[in-house]
């Protein structure tokens, strides 16, 4: 009886797992609305609503998401791999889940569809010639424009500013420039706190110790009692407010404003051609 | 807007105690190893017979689990009576009506979601101190397996502690060690459809029950012995978007509670259900229908799928028997197209007839609100002179940015002052009352707006200190940018027709804890947090104001003062408020913060 049992068990099992990885493939095997106009206009409030927040208005990028109007995506290529990624999210990245991120409710596999379809008529084609000579990019970046001081690319650079491999993949090539020429601007964009891991972003901050030292450098985190600060020499600096003769923080960031007469136009270009080349590929 | 079962049990013993010198009360549960911690009565009765030296006197020793060993001589009798008084007692309530509205008489319980009926989150305990405060230690932490954020108050009744967590859990705890006595977690559906998290914010405690409002939108009575389920109703279908978040009121034998699923266009409303039953008492729809007065502030069929949610626990007002309860945001949450009109009694605080839920007054906030707004702020009885006169006022420190003070007798405007950070409004009506401009109002290229979504303050409870006569609050000051998205009403689907973000211009969020003085709506000080917090306030006779931060800090401040006297990293973000308690003549203060209740005291 028991034996009987167990492989009816099993015999159902082996049939609902078929049915289930025939369900899953027709779900997210090929976009059932590509290129509907009328999907794309729904895609267009719905992504509003559920992804303007970190993907910004347009699909251009905001404080946090990455700018999805690029054709070449870091974690997708498929409209099914989309599907995917907007469902389940990306973990170890602020991407969550479909429903997840306290604010929404959580979308239909249709309203997905939607939006990916309004994702897709965003895309702008990247253009066949390249912009700008990445190779001149790199030797700039790691040399005579001292990038590379406080940045990290591909494992080589400093640790002040942030790590720069991936941005390449995830920003437009407009949100980099402008923040090389305007630095400052990006820092005082607010995090909001569902996903929120530390509130500080890159702040810079003086602080003078009970001896007297002056220690200047940027926040890696800080609470209402403690900060946690890297100096240009990258020390750590592990201080409590109260201990300080002087603390003081800005949203001016630690990096030196990159004008047209440090760093031309052309050469700027060859630099974020440069980040774009070790982006995804 | 903005929210799986064992059971572990452990030995249990009976004892009784006396409050006072009137009515008796009636038995408690209390975990092994409990010593007597009441002031009086048959309590100290137990100590003493409990501590009777062994050695002293003669006669038989009386043992057996009751009296954790040795009861000698005259004391047998006495005993014997008395534990028959016990079992004579034993079906009857232990928190009654009564409890809960004389709950200033026992200040070492917290026995509703504030602390007492009129919402002050106000605890008479003072042994911690402005001399003391710095002092303070970690006493012990309840660690809830759930993730995600935990909104709950935990309530705290002759020595055990009711909390929530994430996912309906709920359970009890022995306040002097933390461990758990019992465990109750519900099986939630699948598809439930919760707004903001899968939060609740506590529980309501009457007789031997314990009441909590499920993801479900059921309402489910709990044996506070045991965590079994005794009643189990369904207040509304969950999959058209209803659910409770919310703690719920224990008023005489009803216990009051408010839907949410202002998000999915649910038509809101407030319930009253019989403690012992579940028969549901009656039911006041915030929204109303055809035919009801301000039916006429709803454009075409708008009203069926209004909102008004009704998500954060009231107040009672025990002299003229009403219950003051705030709305939320009307739905669609930043559309007004379509549903033209105030659309009452969206963003409201209604004072409702505890026997009848009749209205007896209402006050609209935010007129046909376009920003999620919801005025679902906890409302503050408060009795104090202001300028405009008033003696029976109730505050409430709402989202949209003004503090507004309300005669509770009338509803009737005393002030409104802005508190944070607002761009919507620049005019007041004859009454005084905030009104928006035109130029607030979201378009689809989007509009700048302060306070943002999350409002100045929002579900975040406040506190006040009869001792300052100060109302302390959460606050932030942030602005988005409010864009509007056609969106058609479907049945248990998100329904915003809207999306805000962080305005691309704005400075970046600035979070505070406020001290504001209810006569004149000054502003007596203010602590600038790193960052905006969700945490709640607590105020104690001890001078301090308490309160958590997104970094995971529990602070104790002085409440005249502002200045923070002691902190303790939790090691996760708070969007709880504290509480405060005593156990043996011994005073705590807890918070869930984390994934985890702590609890703090002296060393």
């Amino acid at each position: 009886m028991l034996a009987t049992k167990h492989y009816f068990i099993l015999v159902r099992l082996a049939v609902f797992s078929l049915l289930m990885t025939a369900a899953l493939l027709h779900a997210d095997d090929r976009n059932p609305l590509a290129g509907n106009a009328k999907a794309a206009k729904a895609g267009e409030y719905e992504f509003r609503i559920n992804c303007a927040l970190c993907h910004g208005l347009g699909a251009h990028g905001g404080g946090r998401g990455p700018d999805l109007t690029r054709a070449v995506k870091k974690h997708t290529h498929s409209d099914a791999e989309m599907f995917q990624v907007i469902s389940n999210g990306i973990p170890g990245t602020a991407m969550p889940a479909n429903g997840t991120n306290g604010q929404g409710v959580g979308m239909t596999d249709e309203e997905i569809w939607q939006i990916i379809t309004y994702i897709r008529s965003q895309e702008v084609k990247a253009p066949a010639q390249a912009v700008g000579n990445a190779s001149r990019g790199k030797e700039l970046f790691h040399g005579d424009a001292n990038c590379s001081l406080c940045h990290m690319v591909e494992g080589k650079g400093g640790r002040l500013g942030p790590e720069l491999t991936g941005v390449g993949g995830s920003r437009t090539r407009e949100a980099i420039i402008d923040s090389v020429r305007n630095p400052s601007r990006r820092l005082a964009w607010g995090l909001t706190e569902a996903t929120k891991e530390f509130p500080q972003e890159y702040e810079t901050v003086t602080v003078v110790t009970a001896d007297g030292k002056q220690i200047k450098g940027v926040t890696l985190n800080e609470d209402s009692f403690s900060v946690q600060i890297m100096d240009a020499s990258e020390q750590i600096h592990l201080l409590e407010k109260d201990k300080l003769r002087s603390f003081q923080k800005t949203r001016q960031s630690a990096m030196p404003v990159y004008g047209a007469d440090i760093l031309s136009d052309k050469e700027l270009g060859d630099i974020v051609a440069y980040l774009i080349s070790v982006g995804p590929k | 807007m903005r929210g799986r079962g064992w059971i572990e049990s452990s030995e249990t013993q009976v004892r009784a105690r006396k409050s006072g010198a009137s009515a008796p009360r009636k038995g408690a549960v209390t975990t092994a190893g409990f010593s007597p911690d009441g002031p009086l009565g048959l309590k100290a009765f137990f100590w003493r017979i409990r501590n009777a030296a062994p050695s002293a006197s003669s006669g038989q020793a009386l043992k057996g689990p009751l009296f954790h060993g040795i009861v000698r001589g005259p004391a047998r009798l006495v005993a014997t009576i008395f534990l028959m008084s016990i079992f004579a007692s034993w079906t009857t309530a232990q928190v009654t009506f009564e409890r809960l509205v004389n709950s200033a008489k026992e200040p070492q319980n917290w026995m509703t979601y504030s602390g007492d009926y009129t919402g002050k989150r106000f605890s008479a305990l003072d042994q911690i101190n402005l001399t003391n405060a710095r002092t303070m230690v970690a006493k012990w932490v309840y660690q809830t397996t759930a993730t995600g954020k935990l909104e709950t108050t935990p309530l705290v009744v002759d020595g055990i502690m009711y909390a929530t967590a994430q996912d309906n859990r709920a359970f009890a705890l022995d306040v002097r060690t933390g461990r758990p006595i019992w465990m109750y977690q519900r099986q939630l559906p699948g598809d439930i459809r919760p707004c903001c998290g899968r939060v609740n914010r506590g529980v309501a405690i009457l007789g031997n029950k314990v009441f909590l409002g499920t993801l479900d939108a059921h309402v489910i009575a709990l044996d506070a012995k045991t965590g079994a389920v005794l009643w189990d109703v369904a207040a509304a279908d969950y999959r058209t978007g209803h659910s409770f978040t919310v703690a719920p009121l224990a008023v005489k034998n009803l216990i009051v509670i408010g839907i949410s699923g202002g998000e999915y266009g649910v038509r809101g409303f407030i319930d009253a259900y019989d403690a012992d039953t579940g028969e549901r008492k009656w039911r006041f729809y915030t929204v109303p229908g055809p035919g009801e007065p301000g039916h006429d502030t709803w454009e075409g069929d708008s009203w069926k799928v209004g909102g008004a949610p009704a998500w954060n626990t009231g107040t009672y007002d025990a002299a003229t028997n009403q219950i003051f309860w705030p709305t939320g945001n009307p739905a669609p949450s930043n559309r007004g197209e379509g549903r033209a009109g105030d659309n009452l009694y969206s963003n409201s605080l209604l004072a409702l007839d505890a026997d009848t839920g009749k209205m007896n007054w209402y006050f609209q906030f935010t007129k046909h609100d376009e920003h999620d707004w919801d005025a679902t702020q906890v409302p503050v009885m408060i009795d104090v002179m202001t300028a405009a006169g008033g003696k029976h006022l109730i505050a409430q420190a709402d989202r949209n940015g003004f503090f507004y003070v309300l005669d509770r007798t009338s509803g009737k405007l005393i002030s409104a002052n802005a508190y944070g950070k607002i761009t919507w409004s620049d005019t007041k009506d004859a009454e005084g009352r905030p009104l928006g401009k035109k130029e607030a109002s979201p378009t689809l290229e989007g509009r700048t707006v302060c306070p943002g979504a999350a409002g100045t303050t929002n579900f975040m409870a406040p506190t006040y200190d009869p001792q300052t006569a100060l109302f302390y609050v959460t606050a932030r000051d942030q602005c988005d940018t409010f864009s509007t998205a056609p969106q058609p009403y479907e049945a248990g689907h998100a329904y915003y027709g809207s999306a805000y973000f962080p305005s691309e211009e704005a400075e970046p969020y600035r979070g505070f804890l406020k001290a504001i003085d209810p006569a004149t709506g000054e502003i007596k000080w203010t602590f600038e947090h790193t960052s905006p917090t969700w945490s709640g306030v607590l105020s104690t006779a001890g001078g301090l104001v308490f309160s958590g931060d997104a970094e995971g800090n529990f602070i104790a401040f002085d409440a005249a003062a502002g200045k923070p006297l002691w902190h303790f990293q939790m090691g996760g973000a708070v969007y709880a408020a504290p509480m405060a308690f005593a156990i043996d003549g011994k005073e705590y203060v807890a918070i869930a913060a984390g994934s985890a209740v702590y609890a703090f005291g002296l060393p």
